[in-house]
């Protein structure tokens, strides 16, 4: 890449004032470093991956509202996580927590258990008891 | 207290941190140095393992490996720690911090504050240096941004101890031993040996072989998974490639960038060359991330696209398998 090819496009780094450090060759084809503010690709890849999230917590949250899973769900993707993430969070064992999915589970869990859930998404148990998917 | 450390910026942060502090030490290394002696460059393509839903595919060593293989070479000691408590965690920053002593950090990236949220996964191998600590805040250099930040005790504590996988358990690193005389012409040459022993390796999901299996995949992703999964992996394996930290193209312009700062250093005008050509294949890999991003955006659905993606892959390949036959002959 040339120094003059460094991409300057508009994307997620230059609306938040960020550069990032690029390796290119000067004129001579010598070695240095040029900031970037983004690359479009870059961003439509990125793009790609927040579309994924957000698809998927519409998803959990459809899903709550009718009874299918738990609010855990929701707030495991509303945090981007995945079972293996939520799982060193509440320090239980992947099985035990893909249980808790299940909304007849879900009700039967005691106030302790919800508290390691309510600590690993920054909320109260009253707020993750009473989500409803609205 | 503050030490009296200089900010530099960098591409990757691992490379960062390594050169930062070691600048600090009073040796005159670069981020390209470092990611070079200690063999940066890698690929590898893990198909059962899942990251952010898609396969892991890396285009380097996993977290830490970079600075110790350099530091090793290079005969300089680390001192690496890591805490089952939070609270000692801190004090022992501190009393590194109250020694003049900045101390690098693994950290988990989803709760660093300063960082855009759209970059705010949970990735626990990132890298900072921790300068000081005024009116409660540390003082945190962290080698991707441009300038320097901080964060409170809370914040500091949350990222040190990140959960999920590679999680961090509070690690902090420091040299402390740094020899009189450095043999900079061994550590390059050991250092670009790995590499060409790992990127020729014989084995299917590592280095030229690895990215071969790739190329074969991506047409089979679409195949089996349909499209919409196939280019949710193909966007992944492009923010691998591009995102922060890699400088551009998969790290390969830094590698170049070391190549030509090491030919001096081994009086050997044949690493001008190999500079050169590794700048091209970087172009090359530059050149299949837009094609892949074409296909994500236009989400074009002829099982044509796939193969081309393929192809263009599979070229890389030859080329990487070549480039790395003759960088050992030229050692």
């Amino acid at each position: 890449m040339k120094k003059e090819e460094v991409p300057q496009d508009k994307g997620n780094l230059s609306k938040n004032n960020i550069k990032e450090l690029c390796y290119a060759t000067d004129e001579n084809g010598n070695y240095t470093t040029a900031l970037s503010t983004g690359w479009e690709p870059k961003t439509i890849a990125l793009q790609n991956s927040l579309q994924d999230i957000n698809e998927r917590i519409e998803k959990a949250k459809e899903d709550v509202k009718n009874g299918i899973s738990s609010p855990i769900v929701y707030f495991m993707e509303v945090h981007k996580m995945d079972w293996v993430v939520l799982s060193s969070y509440v320090g239980m064992w992947i099985w035990r927590i893909k249980r808790h999915r299940k909304p007849s589970v879900f009700k039967k869990l005691s106030n302790k258990v919800l508290s390691k859930y309510a600590e690993a998404f920054e909320i109260s148990v009253e707020e993750l008891k009473n989500f409803k998917g609205e | 207290m503050e030490t009296n450390f200089i900010h530099h910026q960098s591409a990757h942060c691992e490379n960062g941190v390594a050169s930062n502090l070691l600048k600090h030490q009073g040796i005159n290394i670069s981020e390209p140095m470092v990611f070079g002696i200690g063999s940066g460059i890698l690929f590898f393509y893990l198909p059962i393992l899942k990251v952010n839903h898609a396969p892991a595919i890396s285009y380097r060593p996993m977290p830490g490996f970079i600075f110790n293989r350099a530091a090793k070479r290079l005969g300089i000691k680390v001192k690496r720690i890591k805490f089952s408590n939070e609270k000692s965690a801190q004090i022992a920053l501190e009393e590194n911090l109250r020694n003049n002593i900045p101390t690098g950090l693994q950290v988990g990236v989803y709760n660093l504050t300063y960082f855009p949220d759209e970059y705010r996964f949970h990735f626990n191998a990132h890298n900072l240096v921790v300068y000081g600590k005024k009116d409660n805040h540390f003082l945190i250099s962290d080698p991707v941004m441009e300038t320097v930040t901080t964060l409170t005790e809370a914040e500091l504590e949350k990222v040190r101890f990140a959960k999920g996988a590679l999680a961090p358990k509070g690690q902090m690193y420091y040299p402390i031993h740094i020899p009189t005389e450095i043999d900079w012409e061994g550590a390059i040459k050991k250092g670009i040996k790995n590499t060409c022993r790992e990127m020729l390796a014989p084995i299917p999901i590592v280095g030229v072989k690895g990215i071969r299996m790739v190329a074969r995949s991506i047409p089979k992703w679409a195949d089996k998974k349909g499209n919409k999964i196939a280019n949710h992996y193909l966007a992944q394996m492009v923010r691998m490639q591009e995102e922060i930290g890699t400088g551009g193209g998969g790290f390969r312009f830094i590698y170049a960038a070391f190549l030509q700062e090491a030919a001096p250093i081994l009086k050997n005008e044949k690493l001008y060359e190999l500079s050169k050509e590794m700048t091209r294949i970087g172009d090359l890999w530059r050149d299949f991330a837009v094609n892949a991003s074409r296909v994500y955006k236009n989400r074009s659905s002829q099982t044509d696209v796939y193969n081309s993606l393929s192809k263009e892959l599979l070229h890389i390949a030859d080329l990487e398998e070549n480039f790395f036959k003759m960088l050992k002959k030229a050692i």
